[in-house]
């Protein structure tokens, strides 16, 4: 009998289960008697408790008397907000520095390449920590903030006067999603004429006109509101206003700057893949130069640079973890004071890798999806 | 392959093409020395010559793919210098296939061809589209046309490139080494092609090793060493009597595969 | 443009070619090139200025230093602390045992960058031989005076968790790779699962909960030396993406080997041991590389769970002090210098490499 593979396969099967179920059990004993012997309890009804700490900076209403769930949705915001504005900046950024990477142009070419080359070979977090470091440094105390206006500049951050809530904001928003979904219809639209006819009117002047105009029109509709909070100063911080915590302008300097980097060295692969051919045939053909690159280049790199990118936003996720070594009150650092406060340590570091593992997954996910619509079709 | 009718192309055809002292250098290195051609309307010329003598460089700088440093290159009675809009005419009027046929791999066939002329040319896509599929049957590829290029075999794909070039109705085409890089099998169907493309009265010029075609179709054989145009005369005489030491020596190696 | 009449044009003639067609081949490409001069020389002058013209260099007091802040460097505070910032608080008259380790630790990293240790044997003999030696160095012991691993840090303990962080690491991750790839369903369950959860949350995470919840799973009593519970976390977050790289390499295999193993009879293990593995190794080696790049750099995050690598070092040696505490900017710069040199040289190589290696057929 031992000879059958099957029956090998099998045994082999059964004794890996049996050590990782023995491993489990062992651990699992050993967790059961050690949190009894500290009186704490195992579960997750510690989230309905009252939270007790305050966090400096949340995009939702909270206070200390909120639960512990509730903190945990306050870090988990703030992780997603950073994430996604240091996404859209390290995109940006990356594009122009990969861009510049294949320009004509020497010192340009060089000094992009210099960018590149000292950003990527540095540890993230110690660029965090001399962002950090620098800007508190450098940033006066409050008594002594630099005024610009009726903005402050301080060790407290950015204090930005800011518009006090009114429905003419939220009209001003509206407009803003209309005219992206203008420009999607108009897009549609010129395309149509274009096959029926030949020529078309323009898509990007339209575009950025409603992009403009409409925000515009909803603002001034619903009571064209002018009313700013301004920022005052009070003892040690700012009445009104918004502010920009150093904390965040460190952690938002670090993580864009140091993931652009690696967004450059992506667009520089991803152009140069396509081969020289392709624009030959192409300016052959008669295209214009940034025909060439719409319709034959960038579709082609994009292809290309489409799943190292999304393994970058990936990290750029992960690492905004590190906010917990300069004092941003990201998930990590939330859950942190959590289990320092309550000793629900499994609790709260489980909770904190399913939520990294759930992001993780959803945006592998959508990204494979859209890989998979896009591959080039071949035999 | 059918030896064609001779051909003879009529004697006031106008010049097409006129090319005279042209220089290049790729850094210090000079790849074309002082070439001077004259084509004529309807004329098909085939440029050999061992590799790394100019061949291609010389019909890329044509169309621009490639730029010169000395010497005039007159198209179609159009100046190619550094002037956008001269070059824009020149490449209305000069169809290219290559030897890698690079055909955009992210479009259909059918979308292949009508990029330009939807683009460039700004037709509507109906009328493009009814060009597309008039070149592609005359290349004998229309069942083809909704598939994608990595579907399609070497010599098909050629054939789509040849059509792609036709589809933005140019009055020259030029191919470089257009079946070096096919199976011998499918060699055969992208030179039938571009035969009856010469017979319906296209000025080619091919830089090509195919001798065969060079014999059924060329008015003249052009051989090229070393940047320079060694001999140039129609088929009968360069195969049985060139001139020179050269291009005896080539006919040598290449003749006795 | 003008054809260079030969190769042999004065100098003077060439660089004005170089520059023409470099830096202002077009009237935007002038431009660029002006404003970029412009900036870099406002922005490097004022660096230099700092940095370099009023610094003050080698041994100074913090008085001189004060008396600059703000538009000088204090390089001195690096001449002061600099056996703080490599050694952290090892006894400082076994020091050089510290510096002994740090110098077998790159000699493992450069001598395996040479084709004459790419051979299984040949490289697990190095690294091992080299860490078991680094740890006796700094653990002591028989001959040695033994210091304590509360006493150890700086340097020394950034390269060895990357170092052992890597060498136990890797069976771990070949194991995997080759399990994620198996027929068995269970063990690809566990391997894919185990692969998809470490890859999927920071390593902050794993590091929280290496020295948070180890302790909890261990019977009572019983206790984790800090930095061996930094260094399994490490061993064990490595070991998933050692694993998707090495599955890569095991993807790109062509099947006709498994079969021609098959054809002459070789078991499983026989296969993946002596047919599959070493090619599949050898493909993926700049891959590797760049990993242990990355897990280099990784080492930093070590400072949040407070053990004593060489970030850490040098952040306490300035901030614990409080003279030098200003001048945490030039510890940082002084860290900055460190971690540069090793990951440029490795990325320098790496690309080195997967040039040489795509052109060279024969390995």
């Amino acid at each position: 009998m031992w000879s059958s593979e099957r029956f090998r396969n099998i045994v082999y099967q059964i004794a890996l289960l049996s050590l990782v179920g023995a491993l489990i059990g062992y651990a699992a004993y050993n967790l059961v008697h050690n949190l009894e012997s500290r009186a704490i309890a195992i579960g997750f009804s510690y989230l309905g408790q009252e939270a007790g700490f305050d966090v400096s900076e949340t995009l939702i209403d909270y206070e200390p008397t909120h639960s512990y769930a509730r903190a945990f949705v306050v870090g988990l915001l703030n992780t997603l907000f950073v994430s996604a504005v240091a996404i859209v900046a390290a995109s940006v950024l990356g594009l122009v520095v990969g861009i510049g990477r294949l320009s004509p142009n020497w010192l340009l070419r060089k000094l992009a390449g210099a960018y590149v080359e000292s950003v990527r070979n540095v540890p993230l977090i110690l660029q965090l920590l001399l962002w950090y470091g620098v800007l508190t440094e450098l940033l006066p105390p409050v008594a002594e903030a630099i005024v610009l206006g009726s903005a402050f500049l301080s060790q407290r951050g950015i204090s930005l006067p800011w518009p006090t809530p009114h429905a003419g904001w939220w009209a001003a928003l509206l407009g803003l999603f209309l005219a992206v979904l203008f420009a999607f219809l108009w897009a549609r639209a010129v395309r149509r004429r274009r096959e029926r006819a030949g020529r078309a009117p323009a898509v990007l002047w339209p575009s950025l006109a409603a992009g403009v105009v409409l925000p515009l029109a909803g603002w001034a509709v619903f009571g064209a509101p002018s009313e700013l909070s301004t920022p005052a100063m009070t003892g040690f911080g700012f009445e009104g206003g918004k502010t920009v915590s150093p904390e965040f302008i460190a952690l938002f300097l670090g993580l864009s700057v140091y993931t652009a980097a690696f967004i450059a060295e992506i667009v520089r692969g991803g152009i140069l893949s396509v081969s020289r051919g392709q624009s030959d045939a192409a300016e052959a053909l008669g295209l214009s130069r940034g025909q060439r690159l719409r319709l034959v280049i960038l579709p082609q790199a994009l292809r290309v640079m489409i799943p190292p990118l999304t393994s970058q936003y990936l990290n750029l996720t992960k690492n905004s973890s590190l906010a917990v070594a300069i004092g941003y009150p990201d998930l990590v650092s939330i859950s942190n004071t959590t289990l320092n406060q309550t000793g629900q340590a499994i609790e709260a570091i489980t909770l904190m890798m399913a939520v990294y593992l759930a992001v993780s997954l959803a945006i592998s996910g959508l990204m494979n999806w859209y890989n998979h619509r896009v591959r080039l079709v071949e035999r | 392959m059918d030896p064609t009718a001779a051909h003879v192309i009529p004697p006031n055809a106008e010049e097409i093409i006129r090319i005279e002292g042209l220089n290049k250098w790729f850094g210090d290195f000079q790849v074309l020395r002082n070439i001077s051609l004259s084509v004529r309307r309807g004329e098909r010329i085939v440029i050999c010559g061992p590799s790394g003598s100019g061949k291609s460089t010389l019909i890329r700088c044509l169309n621009r793919l490639e730029t010169h440093q000395s010497g005039t290159v007159i198209v179609d009675g159009i100046k190619l210098n550094d002037s956008l809009k001269n070059i824009e005419a020149i490449r209305n009027d000069i169809g290219m296939v290559f030897q890698h046929f690079n055909l955009f791999p992210h479009l259909t066939v059918l979308e292949n061809c009508t990029l330009a002329p939807i683009w460039v040319r700004k037709q509507p896509r109906a009328t493009a589209e009814a060009t597309a599929m008039k070149f592609l049957e005359r290349v004998r590829i229309t069942d083809q046309a909704h598939k994608y290029p990595g579907q399609l075999s070497g010599g098909q794909q050629q054939r789509v490139a040849i059509a792609r070039a036709l589809c933005m109705a140019p009055r020259i085409m030029l191919f470089d080494e257009p079946t070096s890089a096919l199976d011998p099998e499918m060699v055969k169907e992208v030179l039938e092609t571009m035969v009856s493309l010469a017979r319906d009265g296209m000025t080619m010029l091919c830089v090509t090793h195919e001798m065969g075609f060079a014999r059924a179709v060329a008015d003249r054989v052009i051989f090229m060493d070393e940047g320079e145009i060694v001999e140039q005369a129609p088929p009968e005489i360069f195969f049985s009597q060139a001139r020179s030491e050269r291009t005896r020596q080539f006919l040598d190696q290449i003749l006795d595969h | 443009m003008h054809p260079p009449a030969s190769a042999h044009r004065p100098f003077a003639a060439r660089s004005l070619d170089w520059l023409r067609e470099n830096l202002f081949s077009t009237p935007a490409n002038a431009l660029i090139t002006l404003l970029t001069l412009a900036l870099l020389l406002w922005a490097g002058s004022s660096f230099v200025s700092w940095a370099v013209l009023h610094a003050v260099w080698g041994r100074a007091d913090v008085a001189t230093c004060n008396a600059l802040f703000g538009q000088g460097a204090c390089w001195a505070v690096i001449a002061d602390k600099w056996r703080h910032m490599l050694f952290g608080i090892y006894p400082q008259g076994e020091q050089w045992r510290s510096a002994l380790a740090v110098v077998i630790f790159c000699a493992i990293i450069v001598l395996s960058a040479m084709r004459a240790f790419w051979h299984v044997w040949r490289l697990l003999a190095l690294w091992l031989s080299g860490s078991l030696l680094c740890a006796w160095l700094l653990a002591g012991g028989f001959a040695l005076t033994p210091v304590p691993t509360a006493l150890w840090g700086g340097l020394p303990i950034t390269l060895m968790l990357a170092v052992f962080g890597t060498l136990f690491a890797f069976p771990l991750g070949i194991l995997l790779a080759l399990g994620r790839r198996s027929a068995l369903p269970i063990v690809r369950a566990a391997s894919i699962v185990y692969i998809e959860l470490v890859r999927g949350v920071p390593l902050i995470t794993v590091l929280f909960m290496a020295s948070i919840m180890f302790a909890l799973f261990l019977p009572e009593g019983v206790s984790f030396d800090k930095l061996l519970r930094a260094q399994v976390a490490i061993v064990l977050f490595n070991a998933a993406y050692i694993a998707e790289i090495v599955r890569a390499g095991l993807q790109a295999l062509p099947r006709g080997q498994y079969e021609a193993a098959d054809a002459l009879g070789l078991g499983y293990w026989q296969t993946q041991l002596l047919v599959i593995l070493p090619q599949a190794l050898k493909i993926t080696i700049p891959a590797q590389v760049n990993s242990f790049i990355d897990n280099f750099k990784d080492t930093s995050l070590v400072i949040i769970v407070s053990i004593f690598d060489f970030l850490y070092a040098v952040r306490q040696a300035v901030i614990s002090d409080l003279d030098w505490r200003h001048y945490f900017v030039e510890g940082y710069l002084f860290a900055m210098a460190v971690y540069w040199l090793f990951c440029y040289a490795m990325s320098h190589y790496s690309q080195w490499l997967e040039k040489h290696l795509s052109r060279d057929h024969r390995l």
